[in-house]
């Protein structure tokens, strides 16, 4: 990446919006909320006590990738689209504001990991997925740390390649995905390998989780045979470093799509409900935590596309700017929503009401790769230095 | 917006020049922190000489029209503000006069009152203060008592105003009094009201919590405006006074001068922590403040960012959705971030400024209690909050 001037606007011109404009129009057609909810919401029991996987619609995804997509983050020479993350960031929020079920999120931040890696053996991988294989990171340790250093899989020398073995844990849309982008302690550090979900020796174990809009599983490796053209990264901890701002921001933008819809929704019916023969969004209590949350999307939003700009532009403060944006969208998330169930009242507390998508989808995005006390830790290191330090 | 035009281009070239060439001499005595907290005349003839002299450079009023002392440029004055921020160049003194006397008389004014008027807003060579706030009109404003009655072709005031800053070097204060008593808002009028040394008019100092003068009351006792002192219609007064109350919402963002506030108000949280010691161990070590004050640095960024999301169109549906939170974000910020300062500080927060061994000379303390000044100020932060409800989320009035 060469280092440019940082742009005013955050870079985000007419492509950019167009490319929002149209998850936009295409989201509200393709999944309106009477379909989410048919999709991933028609029987408690289903999900929550039989322990099936809430269903999604794979003809969109097909589309997603006929539009190009799923190769937003893979570049040009591997026949992806190479968008600038302001732009990822632009169409992600459309897909937080519609709680979209699809394995488009996870695939844009494996090509990350895949991009930050820079390989033949990446790009590669990478035009694998602009040909729209959906893939996911399978990075995690059991203790879901975060930490690009921890990883409970281990990969024994095998030729020129790995035997990998161990348990990957938390991967995100697991099921939908065709390739895994997998972080392996090695006997001299760590790497990255790309392995198809079909390889002999994986298994994949569900995570009986709250968030109806995705899945997650603990993916177990058996002795795994991954070949040298598959070893995308001979320094997996340090290519997951480089690709962790844009992974963070990718997230703080779903999440803020999801926290505006969340404000709008209650907004309109604080519109509507009556109570004491006037709308309740008349009575400060309900008017004014309304007004703190669109103040709290607000900050959010704009850190993430200061965010997405400074990774774009190369700059040495990305990755402090991309921990604001996932802490504030986060915080926003975390109060969104929390005001979002209360202001619903009694309905709002049910499985009619469609704030619980939201809610869950919002706290599942909260946690994921480190909630806003995590980064504001991890933040303190860099503004402050580290303790005792 | 995110390129300039070859005219601003320019200009940001010129003004960037002319500062370096001709930095500000050094206060001849230690400076408040904005210009609202002015008590000495000897701090007003420094910042009334400085205004003057960026003012003749043409970095004060760039985007007036000629006619009424104007640089007759376009988009300019935000570059301006800009350099002079970026040159830590001294503030600007008539803080009212610019930034809401000025703008209201140039879209409310006659020809003449113009001409009259706008020239001295910009040069500062006249103080303006504002005369809307009194005892009993606060955050329901349109509740004014003072009143004026119109006798031949004068009007004669009476009444009370509070909270008036800058009133004590004032010549003329932006006056809202009531004309009518039948209707609540259509019965005010805007008046251009002279002050110093105007028969009937009182300006008696008000002091503040933290023992500081800073700002005043102003009493009127059959004082005398002329009808040509009058700014647009009568009855006309509250519509002219919301049009003064946006510009005064939307100048924290444009507001002149650095102020010589060099150290970003995070960095110094960080260099309190780092030399304040608790419990055996330095405060900037301790993991719940390291919490707090990257909290503040993620808001500060964030009210930074907003401002250059609130230029991008695409990434901003409501054209009012920023700029409404800008007065409520950056009041809260300053309280938060000195109140975060107050409890570092532990035990020598209770000292003040007079003690040598209090932090900082005894910022945190008297910053934190001057902050609720600005989260009181221009609208309650409860009333910006109904604001941003009501007319950006669409939900039911509160009146």
């Amino acid at each position: 990446m060469t280092r440019e001037a940082m742009p005013r606007d955050f870079g985000f011109g007419p492509d950019e919006e167009m490319l929002r404009d149209l998850a936009h129009k295409l989201l509200d057609e393709e999944m309106p909320i009477e379909k989410l909810r048919r999709l991933v919401a028609a029987d408690p029991t289903t999900t929550y006590e039989a322990g099936q996987r809430p269903d999604w619609d794979e003809a969109l995804w097909a589309q997603c990738v006929e539009l190009g997509w799923s190769g937003l983050a893979v570049p040009e020479r591997d026949g992806g689209a190479d968008v600038r993350l302001v732009g990822i960031a632009g169409l992600v929020e459309e897909v937080g504001r519609h709680c979209l079920p699809s394995p488009l999120v996870a695939t844009l931040n494996a090509s990350q990991a895949l991009r930050a890696a820079g390989t033949e053996e990446a790009h590669r991988a990478l035009a694998r997925i602009a040909a729209g294989a959906p893939a996911t990171l399978a990075i995690t340790d059991h203790t879901g740390a975060w930490d690009p250093a921890r990883t409970d899989i281990e990969a024994l020398p095998q030729g020129e390649g790995f035997s990998l073995s161990g348990r990957a844990y938390f991967v995100q849309d697991a099921f939908k995905a065709d390739l895994l982008v997998v972080n392996v302690r090695t006997p001299d550090g760590s790497a990255l390998c790309a392995v198809p979900c079909e390889a002999v020796g994986v298994t994949f174990h569900q995570d009986h989780i709250h968030d109806l809009t995705r899945d997650q599983a603990t993916v177990h490796f058996a002795g795994v045979a991954v070949a040298a053209e598959d070893v995308v990264s001979r320094d997996g901890a340090q290519t997951l470093r480089a690709a962790w701002p844009a992974i963070l921001t990718t997230v703080a933008a779903d999440l803020c799509g999801c926290s505006e819809w969340q404000l709008q929704t209650t907004v309109e019916y604080a519109k509507t409900r009556k109570q004491f023969d006037r709308p309740i969004g008349f009575f400060q209590a309900v008017k004014h935590p309304l007004s703190n949350a669109m103040i709290a999307i607000d900050r959010a939003r704009s850190l993430v596309y200061h965010a997405a700009c400074c990774i774009d532009s190369g700059h040495e403060d990305a990755l402090m700017a991309a921990r604001m944006a996932k802490s504030a969208a986060s915080d926003a998330g975390r109060f969104v929503s929390d005001r979002s169930v209360q202001l619903h009242g009694g309905i709002g507390f049910t499985w009619e009401c469609d704030v619980h998508l939201y809610f869950k989808r919002s706290m599942h995005n909260q946690a994921l790769y480190g909630d806003a006390t995590h980064q504001r830790r991890k933040l303190a290191d860099i503004l402050i230095g580290p303790i005792g330090g | 917006m995110a390129t300039l035009t070859a005219e601003q281009l320019e200009f940001q070239e010129y003004a960037r020049g002319w500062l370096a060439e001709h930095p500000a001499p050094a206060p001849t005595e230690r400076m408040p922190i904005t210009p609202l907290e002015v008590m000495t005349t000897g701090q007003r003839d420094y910042l009334q000489a400085w205004q003057h002299r960026v003012y003749e450079a043409g970095l004060v009023g760039a985007d007036y029209p000629s006619a009424y002392g104007g640089g007759g440029h376009e988009g300019c004055q935000r570059i301006a503000n800009q350099e002079m921020a970026r040159a830590g160049a001294p503030m600007l003194l008539n803080v009212v006069g610019l930034n809401m006397a000025a703008p209201t008389i140039l879209v409310h004014g006659t020809e003449a009152q113009k001409k009259r008027f706008i020239p001295g807003c910009l040069s500062g060579e006249e103080i303006w203060c504002q005369g809307f706030s009194e005892p009993g009109a606060g955050s329901d404003m349109a509740n004014q008592q003072t009143s004026a009655v119109r006798r031949g072709d004068d009007w004669v005031v009476n009444g009370h105003k509070v909270w008036t800053s800058l009133g004590h070097f004032a010549q003329w204060m932006i006056l809202l009094a009531r004309t009518s008593k039948e209707h609540k808002y259509d019965g005010l009028t805007y008046f251009l009201m002279p002050i110093e040394g105007h028969p009937g008019v009182t300006v008696r100092p008000l002091v503040k919590i933290t023992g500081e003068a800073g700002f005043n009351e102003v009493l009127f006792e059959d004082a005398v405006a002329s009808d040509a002192q009058r700014l647009d219609d009568v009855g006309k007064g509250w519509t002219v006074a919301m049009t003064t109350l946006t510009y005064e919402r939307g100048a924290a963002e444009s507001a002149g001068g650095g102020g010589g506030d060099e150290v970003h108000p995070v960095q110094r949280l960080v260099n309190l922590a780092r030399e304040t010691w608790r419990d055996g161990q330095r405060a900037a070590d301790d993991p719940i403040t390291r919490d707090a004050i990257v909290e503040r640095a993620i808001v500060a960024e964030g009210i930074k960012q907003n401002g250059r999301r609130a230029r991008v169109e695409a990434l901003c549906e409501h054209p009012m959705r920023l700029p409404l939170q800008q007065k409520l974000t950056t009041s809260e910020f300053s309280q938060a971030n000195a109140r975060l300062g107050v409890d570092i500080a532990g035990a020598r927060s209770t000292l003040y400024k007079l003690d040598e061994a209090a932090p900082d000379a005894g910022y945190w303390p008297l910053a934190y209690m001057n902050s609720y000044g600005h989260t009181i100020a221009a609208g309650t932060n409860e009333i910006q909050r109904n604001i941003l409800g009501e007319r950006v989320l669409g939900l039911p009035k509160s009146k």
